[in-house]
């Protein structure tokens, strides 16, 4: 036994009663279970008998039986590749627009913002009304506009094209957070631009941009790590058809685990993905260094 | 570095021309850029508003004109006997019993648990405690579908699958994020004010209590907005761990209802619009916590 003082002793006894609310939750939610679900992905287990040891066969099997497996990772990094970009030019001009102090910029920003926080299943399901091949918002609009309609949801070409669209209505939680980095870049940088006679392009260019590349990171990581948890728009809307073409990881991994109970292969997904969000993130990280300006830290 | 670069493009144009020129071209380059940033606002703001306008729209549309092409955009009369009709359609009162049920636990256990381990991992100082904060940290990075699986299995084993309890008591075990967040509050206050307490012999229970409870709440009232939030919103909880109908939550019966009653737009609608409408209030009612509560974590909804 260490030989603390009495004082020492007394306040490591209330330092973890306090915490001990959390330290339960680590041994029981997140320690056992990390270790369980390295367990399982070695095993055969569809909770009706014990688990049976089968070494890397789920790993073997969905990198090469499996056709779905990898399909649900392509289909997750077609949305990502697009989605991530996207929702990152729009949420950032956004910001930058509102950044500006115009007349009526709360109720913008109420507009902006107020889809990000609705229950995913009520977008979901507004969503396919607007979709609706037929007398749906998206198609009505282009008819009276002389327009082809878009088979939108109903096509395995246009499917993801859709959703992406969809996920763009939910720009409004980056936009805010953009806003508030905006908001704390300094007063004295764009004085000294303004000295220097750059124009409101060059001072967006040269100075907020550059400011702002921190909170472009952290969103980076924030949305690499979301997208790979996409599921329930596709879940109620799709429900990963047409012919799989948004049958995403997530949704690919929720299907074995809970629909064919098969919790070993599911086991093996997670630590798959886990490794791919990890190296995405790494890779992320490592780039930071060429792009992310940490001149913040003078303020 | 960016600025620097600057100075050697527009310097030498300033002499040339008289102040009151670049003061005048300034303004109304000022008014041109507003101009515009206006009408890009207004064009997207538009675009964004639009889908409320079709939800709301189609929730008070009559049957008949849902499907016509043109479409009415305005609904030749007000048809509010769709929102008691879909209210009436799926037991919409019991979901929302369940849901807020669910809510209020998640509410009160969480900032039980985030709260009380926030303070022992800033106002006590006791050994191995810097080295437990990093763990939490850590766990963070942790996905949850790596998690998922076991927690559900735990929950299967100890007979709680199918009760609302794997949606509930877990909240008693904190959430890392509220926990951090609370601590970086908890750091600000002067640790003299604990100190001089514990002098007069309060006890640290008493100190938590009294002094750092009424002092941080504005970061209390962030952390238990998002979890109401999460919690309201949440589906794929409800949908692993609840199978019976009578315990669904407001989102597993909203799913239903489009699976059970897919074709009629209008009484979906008016369900979607019941779903989104107490969220919709909370935003206005608490939009102040809200964007610090997005500023402060950088947490979206």
């Amino acid at each position: 036994m260490l030989h603390l003082s009495r004082r020492t002793r007394i306040d490591l006894r209330n330092g973890l009663l306090f915490i001990s609310p959390w330290l339960v939750g680590l041994i029981v939610f997140t320690i056992y279970p990390i270790f369980a679900s390295i367990y399982f992905s070695f095993t055969d287990y569809t909770v009706l008998r014990p688990p049976r040891w089968v070494g890397l066969q789920n790993y073997i099997a969905l990198f090469t039986e499996d056709v779905l497996f990898p399909k649900s990772l392509g289909n997750t990094l077609y949305y990502a590749a697009f989605a991530l970009p996207l929702g990152m030019i729009g949420s950032v001009g956004l910001a930058l627009l509102l950044n500006k102090k115009l007349l009526g910029m709360s109720v913008y920003r109420t507009v902006f913002y107020l889809p990000n926080i609705l229950p995913t299943v009520a977008m979901s399901v507004l969503w396919i009304w607007l979709f609706n091949p037929n007398y749906g918002l998206f198609n009505s609009i282009l008819q009276q506009l002389g327009l082809p309609g878009v088979p939108w949801l109903t096509s395995p070409k246009w499917s993801k094209p859709s959703l992406i669209i969809m996920s763009l209505w939910g720009i409004g939680g980056s936009m805010v957070i953009y806003l508030a980095g905006l908001q704390d870049i300094p007063e004295h940088l764009y004085e000294a631009a303004e000295l220097d006679g750059a124009n409101s392009w060059q001072k967006t260019w040269h100075v907020t941009l550059p400011m702002l590349t921190p909170t472009i990171f952290f969103n980076l990581v924030m949305g690499l790590i979301g997208v790979f948890s996409y599921f329930t728009q596709a879940f109620i809307m799709t429900n990963g058809g047409p012919v799989d073409s948004t049958l995403f990881y997530m949704l690919y991994l929720y299907r074995n685990a809970f629909v064919y109970f098969k919790m070993g292969y599911a086991s093996a997904m997670a630590w798959i993905l886990f490794i791919i969000v990890v190296s995405l993130t790494a890779l992320v990280f490592k780039s930071s260094g060429r792009w992310v300006y940490y001149g913040g830290a003078l303020t | 570095m960016a600025v620097r670069s600057l100075e050697a493009s527009g310097a030498e144009a300033l002499p040339r021309r008289g102040l009151r020129e670049i003061l005048a071209g300034k303004k109304a380059r000022r008014y041109i850029d507003h101009g515009l940033s206006h009408l890009v606002l207004l064009i997207t703001g538009f675009l964004f508003f639009l889908p409320f306008y079709w939800l709301v729209s189609t929730s008070v549309k009559p049957n008949d004109e849902l499907f016509l092409l043109p479409p009415k955009w305005i609904p030749s009369r007000l048809v509010w006997e769709n929102f008691p009709r879909a209210w009436n359609y799926i037991p919409f009162a019991l979901y929302f019993k369940n849901t807020l049920y669910i809510c209020a636990f998640n509410v009160v256990a969480t900032i039980i648990s985030c709260t009380l381990t926030a303070y022992g991992f800033s106002r006590i100082r006791w050994p191995g405690r810097d080295f437990l904060f990093m763990v939490l940290i850590a766990t963070m990075m942790v996905p949850y579908q790596v998690t998922l699986v076991p927690t559900f299995l735990i929950f299967k084993w100890i007979g709680w699958v199918g009760s609302f309890k794997p949606l509930t008591w877990p909240a008693f075990t904190g959430t890392p994020f509220f926990i951090f967040l609370l601590r970086q509050f908890y750091m600000t206050i002067p640790l003299e004010l604990s100190e001089s307490a514990k002098i007069d012999g309060a006890s640290e229970l008493r100190i938590f209590l009294q002094i750092m409870v009424p002092l941080t709440r504005p970061a209390m009232a962030t952390v238990a907005l998002f979890t109401f939030l999460w919690n309201w919103n949440d589906f794929l909880g409800p949908l692993i761990y609840l199978s019976r109908q009578e315990q669904f939550t407001i989102s597993l019966g909203l799913r239903g209802f489009l699976t059970r009653f897919g074709a009629q737009w209008e009484l979906l609608m008016a369900g979607t619009t019941i779903t989104v409408l107490p969220i919709v209030v909370l935003f206005f009612l608490t939009q102040r916590t809200f964007i610090q509560g997005i500023t402060l974590t950088g947490i979206k909804g």
